[in-house]
């Protein structure tokens, strides 16, 4: 199979190329950008005059509610709302029903996902047995069967004595610790930020220093350890700026940020919206904006969509019994071109944080467009506006705080191994 | 139109009543209009009971479908209505409906001996089987059209005519 | 944020959620409807028949005797027919949802539901879900909303000291946990009460309070100088577990109301407390029984402002 893709505006943000070019596929690779590789015939011409070419999203925390919760969501109604928005390659969190703490589930998850022939999928494993926060899980056996890092996803280690021996015992083998910085005990069963809403609304509060304290805490393990540490969807402006000052200390942190973060906040919760129930919770108008300056300096390495379907019912609670979450794989390209624009911030500049980056942070072959990689693409019309409608998204979960708006920036053909896996 | 003066029924209603007042004889106006009379016949037949005034808007049976009239004030009823002989002032009789309200909350204060109903002006149109027993004068009215009862800042009373607003608008 | 769920495209009262975001007319409006109830239980029938036929279901997630019959006597003395389902205990546990029970009772030809919650936004989320001619009060949601206590205290204060503009106000107590502060204060604030205190230590504080356009004090002495109108707060017993408070004997001393303290306010001024009172606790029983308490007159006045709200609700 030989594909052209012809006249699309080319971005690669890794390389710096953004021009107008043509693609050369050929046997699910990238054989050549720009000029036509001699005995090249085209089975399948895509004509991307007016789109921009850019590398397959890679999206670090994808839901996929498999196994185990299906009632939400299956892998294949996620694959199909993965390539809708443009995403090849993902990472899913191992809050699954039972965890990803055995190989088995893993290499099991591996296979499914793998014989859908859409997406990539790279679990992130359990760090503690049954994520109880107890016991570790076999780091190694876990990482050969598949999976990427290690983390513990929104259930909290309680103990710090744990926590400890986790990130030390996984830095034996230098994997990546993923951890969403909160203090259990201060966040205890709030519900919303801390903050003026909450006080309206009477909503039990997340006060700001669950966060800086669980930064706190990580980062001094860290330093004490040695392990790589990556925090999952930091929420404030503190924690933006203790994030920025261990990274001038050069220890080995990341962090991002869920693309819900840099466009809403407290104020989004309104009358009692569970579709803006999401942990952590949406913070001040403040903190949103410093989210979006931390994601510009390159503080925030990488955004993620952290999606999570979840059921009708489920939403249909009062707020603080309502299960907290956004889906938002098919909303994540939109919405970094909304922030891209907003900031005033390169096309090319703006992918990496979906591309090339959040490849990096996974430590996998992805999210550019070199010579010989796999043809993982996406390709988008940047002007098309589209709107956010439930009978519209591939997704089983429709909750997004976007729903019913507009956005701009339409994903028209997505390719995964060179195959054509998405249409508009 | 010619509209009679409010004060010169008010007389002529005055001297109707005059002959059946008894030192036992309780006064009930009903708001708005029917207070005000109520409060000038108290004073002109020099009654020693107090008066009372009704605002039938709890009892009103357009109720489901209009909701409640602003401004509702409170009736009061200052007096044992057990046994007793009452004569209820409005300003306007037109309906009736107004006078079954009032009448059934009366019942709810207790059992009056009697009701009487006294009018300034019956402008026809009665809906219900409801005749005043005193009226200062009867004027017939189309459907369009509103009579209203004024006082001004001096007390003095008159007439209005208007249009009648269309419910909705 | 803009569209006020309470209120219907005409701008009449809908829902009543909150006392949050209703314009002064809508608040004095019931004030107003409900003197003209107050006299009703002193006839020989104690009743209006303003309702009759109506359905009006008590929908009790959270039981509470006390609120659920003050509902219960306003709604019968309108001649609604009343339907009590405390729910805490039957189809929640069955796995129905809030809003399949609400579907049901809509179902039944339901006129006007009375919702109590313990999660805020339990009235909100159920009054966006009703038929359109369906009217929801909430008799209480979390720690949200209480909006029928706050009017019949403002009912009150009104009874007592006629008009709103130059009063000093000190709500005093859990602030953070209560539905009904929040709503006395804005119901305070929007009647134009110029100056609306909070008095607690700040365990019981909620962050940014001042935003509602309270001043917070945490010394009850400072807090309650020229005070016309004291509303006390009930102090419930669990706020020492989650390590809020060390004791109610402590608590009783800086915050608990006595006559000692009392006489920091002015000479005139009333006391209310929306009960169930903890004596001893939050206030001395000399002052809950003294001649400057009005809160046996609050219960009343409740019975009037609760007939006053269904009434307005139904009509609209």
């Amino acid at each position: 199979m030989k594909i052209l893709i012809k006249n699309g505006r080319v971005i690669d943000p890794k390389s710096g190329m953004d021009a107008v070019s043509d693609v050369y596929i050929v046997a699910g690779k990238i054989v050549a950008i720009g000029a036509q590789p001699d005995r090249f015939q085209a089975n399948h011409i895509i004509d991307a005059k007016g789109l921009v070419v850019c590398p397959g999203l890679v999206d670090i925390s994808v839901r996929l509610r498999e196994p185990g919760l299906e009632y939400k969501a299956t892998l294949e109604s996620e694959m199909r709302a993965a390539v809708a928005g443009g995403v090849t390659s993902l990472a899913c969190p191992p809050d699954t029903d039972p965890p990803l703490d055995e190989p088995g589930l893993v290499e099991m998850l591996k296979h499914r996902a793998k014989s859908l022939n859409q997406a990539h999928v790279y679990p992130i494993g359990a760090l503690t047995q049954g994520l109880q926060g107890d016991r570790l899980t076999e780091m190694a056996e876990l990482f050969d069967a598949g999976c990427v890092a290690f983390g513990q996803s929104d259930k909290q280690l309680l103990d710090s004595r744990v926590l400890m021996r986790a990130m030390q015992y996984a830095s034996t083998f230098n994997f990546s610790v993923w951890l969403r910085p909160e203090d259990a005990g201060i966040s205890n069963s709030g519900v919303a930020h801390d903050g003026e809403v909450a006080t309206r609304l009477g909503l039990p509060a997340i006060p700001v220093c669950a966060e800086t304290v669980a930064i706190s805490n990580i980062v001094l393990i860290a330093r004490e350890t040695g392990a790589r540490v990556h925090l999952s969807k930091v929420s404030s402006a503190e924690g933006v700026a203790m994030v920025r000052a261990a990274k001038q200390q050069g220890l080995p942190v990341t962090c991002d940020v869920a693309v819900n973060y840099i466009h809403l906040s407290e104020m989004d919760v309104s009358f009692f919206d569970s579709n803006c129930h999401l942990v952590p919770p949406l913070r001040g108008i403040s903190d949103r904006d410093a989210l979006r300056v931390g994601l510009k300096d390159g503080t925030i390495d990488v955004v993620c969509s952290d999606h999570s379907p979840v059921d009708e019912d489920a939403k249909l609670l009062p707020f603080g019994e309502s299960e907290a979450g956004a889906i938002g794989l098919e909303l994540l390209l939109s919405l970094i071109l909304k922030w891209a624009t907003e900031m005033k911030i390169p096309l090319v500049v703006a992918l990496a944080k979906i591309t090339s980056e959040s490849a990096k942070i996974l430590g996998v072959e992805a999210g550019h467009l070199s010579l010989g990689v796999a043809a993982d693409l996406c390709i988008f019309d940047p002007d098309q506006y589209w709107k956010v409608e439930a009978a519209s998204l591939k997704s089983q979960g429709k909750n997004t705080p976007f729903l019913g708006m507009e956005l701009q920036g339409k994903v028209k053909y997505t390719l995964a191994n060179g195959i054509l896996v998405y249409e508009d | 139109m010619y509209l009679p003066d409010a004060e010169k029924l008010l007389s002529d209603l005055t001297e109707k009543i005059r002959p059946d007042v008894t030192k036992d004889t309780v006064l009930v106006g009903i708001f708005t209009g029917g207070v005000w009379i109520a409060k000038r016949l108290h004073q002109t037949l020099g009654l020693a009971l107090p008066l009372g005034a009704l605002d039938v808007s709890f009892y009103r049976d357009d109720f489901s479908k209009i909701g409640l009239h602003h401004q509702v004030k409170p009736s009061n009823i200052p007096f044992e209505v057990e046994g007793r002989h009452i004569i209820l002032i409005d300003d306007v009789l037109y309906t009736g409906r107004t006078i079954r309200a009032a009448i059934n909350e009366l019942f709810d204060y207790g059992r009056p001996a009697s009701i009487r109903l006294a009018a300034l002006v019956d402008r026809g149109g009665r809906e219900l089987p409801v005749v005043a027993n005193y009226v200062g004068t009867t004027i017939d009215l189309l459907k369009d059209k509103m009579l209203a009862l004024e006082q001004n800042e001096n007390g003095k009373l008159s007439l209005s005519l208007y249009e009648k607003i269309p419910l909705g608008s | 944020m803009s569209n006020n769920p309470q209120l219907n495209k005409g701008g009449e009262l809908q829902h009543l959620l909150t006392t949050e975001g209703l314009p002064a007319p809508i608040l004095l409006n019931i004030l107003d409807t409900a003197e003209s109830f107050v006299g009703v239980p002193e006839r020989d029938i104690k009743k209006v028949p303003l309702l009759r036929g109506k359905s009006i279901f008590n929908l009790f997630f959270e039981p509470s005797t006390r609120t659920r019959t003050t509902f219960e006597i306003a709604a019968k003395r309108l001649s609604a027919d009343v339907v009590n389902l405390n729910i805490a205990s039957s189809s929640q546990s069955k796995g129905e949802t809030l809003l399949d029970t609400v579907n049901n009772l809509s179902a039944m030809h339901a006129d006007m539901f009375i919702v109590r919650h313990s999660q805020s936004g339990a009235a909100h989320l159920i009054a966006r879900h009703v038929k359109p001619e369906i009217h929801v009060i909430n008799a209480g949601d979390g720690r949200h909303a209480h909006p029928t206590q706050a009017l019949l205290d403002m009912f009150t204060i009104r009874r007592y000291k006629r008009d709103f503009h130059n009063l000093c106000v000190a709500i005093v107590g859990d602030i953070l946990h209560s539905r009904v502060a929040r709503s006395q204060i804005h119901a305070l604030t929007t009647l134009g009460v110029p100056e609306v205190r909070v008095i607690s230590p700040k365990t019981l504080l909620p962050t940014k309070v001042d935003r509602l356009g309270v001043r917070v004090f945490h010394d009850m002495a400072k807090g309650l100088k020229d005070v016309d109108v004291l509303l006390m707060l009930r102090l419930q017993n669990e706020r020492m577990l989650g390590a809020r408070l060390p004791s109610a004997e402590e608590y009783f001393k800086y915050y608990g109301l006595t006559q000692e303290k009392l006489a920091r306010a002015k000479h005139d001024a009333i006391v209310m407390h929306p009960g169930p009172m903890n004596r001893g606790i939050e206030i001395d029983s000399a002052v809950a029984d003294g001649k400057q308490s009005v809160i046996s007159q609050q219960v009343t006045f409740g019975i009037a402002v609760r007939m006053a709200a269904m009434t307005i609700l139904a009509g609209n």
